[in-house]
């Protein structure tokens, strides 16, 4: 039996088609209101989507799938459950999904080489990595009142102090599901499949409206 | 609304990221050539409905996505423990028993309610060491 495994480069440079986020749908049709533009106040919340980024799936025995990241990419996996590592300058994080599941986003030019030289390295040890980048987005939630739209939304405890920066959950998110996450103090991760993106936006939007929430979109490709 | 204890994730979550898959520790005859027909259908067809504790297995849908086993008192609906598969629950119908006959005889209150919905530990310790014993 072969254990010739074929990689495909979702983002050839060649592609002739311009790509489009999962949310620009939603932008066009629900509109991209500028913070604090409705209420006509300052705006207490800002969601953006960084779209594009490399979303992979490793699957695995914890051991070898972290030595093989600290050496390629530098960073270990997180060693608890519901736990986020994030390297040195926050453009790639790893984290816990199930005991043998992690997420590691990275910049989306990156995702193809990385994905190659980790199975070079992982060699034929019995492990999966999935190139999800396609299936989900990531939306950012910021400002002073994030974790009230959150509250709003999740059965999941987020106030600041029980939800700490470095923490990420799968939980249900306003009769969906998202994984959760806070890299740092002042931004919240939500990371939502492609398929209920314009549903969780608009849920946002509504939520978000007594915070004069708006949407501060970030150019292509620009990677933070 | 239940607050249950993920085994996998280490914490409490809401009921709603849950969902039962029924009776726990269902073992598959060995031989399935070999076995009777009565053994056979019993294995897929028959499941226990007992009224008090009850091994369950329970999936965390919303979450980590694995099953894991819930020992439940189906009258009180009080959760006794959680636990990750292939382990064997400390708490059992031998537990329930000891802690009626401690009801008739006045020294304590009925089954214990937990708070909440969160899980009461009421393992003996004779029952922990011979769990511990069948592990080592």
């Amino acid at each position: 039996m072969s254990n010739t495994v074929h990689v495909y480069d979702a983002r050839a440079d060649h592609a002739t088609v311009t790509a489009e986020s999962p949310l620009a749908y939603s932008f066009q049709r629900s509109g991209m209101p500028a913070p604090g533009e409705a209420s006509g106040e300052e705006s207490r919340a800002v969601i953006g989507e960084r779209a594009f980024l490399g979303h992979l799936i490793l699957r695995g025995g914890a051991i070898v799938l972290d030595e093989a990241l600290r050496e390629v990419l530098g960073i270990g996996l997180p060693g608890r459950p519901n736990s986020l590592t994030v390297d040195a300058d926050g453009q790639r994080s790893v984290q816990w999904l199930s005991p043998d599941e992690w997420l590691l986003i990275v910049p989306g030019d990156e995702t193809f080489g990385l994905e190659t030289r980790l199975r070079a390295h992982l060699g034929g040890s019995h492990v999966a990595i999935v190139d999800v980048s396609a299936g989900q987005t990531l939306i950012e939630l910021s400002g002073e009142a994030a974790h009230e739209v959150l509250m709003k939304s999740t059965v999941y405890d987020v106030d600041p102090h029980a939800f700490t920066v470095g923490k990420g959950v799968t939980t249900l998110f306003a009769k969906t599901s998202v994984i959760l996450r806070r890299p740092d103090e002042s931004r919240w991760e939500l990371i939502v499949r492609r398929s209920f993106a314009d549903y969780v936006y608009r849920w946002l939007l509504d939520a978000g409206a007594e915070y004069g929430i708006g949407v501060v979109r970030e150019d292509r490709h620009e990677s933070q | 609304m239940f607050h249950i204890y993920c085994p996998y994730c280490e914490e409490h979550r809401e009921e709603e990221e849950f969902h039962p898959k029924g009776q726990a520790h269902i073992a598959r005859p060995e031989d399935p050539d070999a076995c009777s027909d009565e053994a056979w259908g019993d294995y897929l067809f028959f499941r226990d409905n007992p009224r008090g504790i009850h091994h369950e297995m329970w999936l965390h849908a919303v979450g980590c996505r694995k099953f894991f086993n819930i020992t439940r008192h189906t009258v009180s609906y009080e959760i006794l423990e959680t636990y990750k598969m292939g382990e064997q629950p400390t708490v059992g119908a031998e537990h329930l028993a000891r802690e009626e006959k401690t009801a008739r005889e006045g020294k304590t209150d009925s089954v214990q309610v937990a708070e909440g919905g969160q899980q009461a530990v009421g393992a003996s310790d004779a029952a922990l060491a011979s769990v511990k014993g069948a592990q080592a």
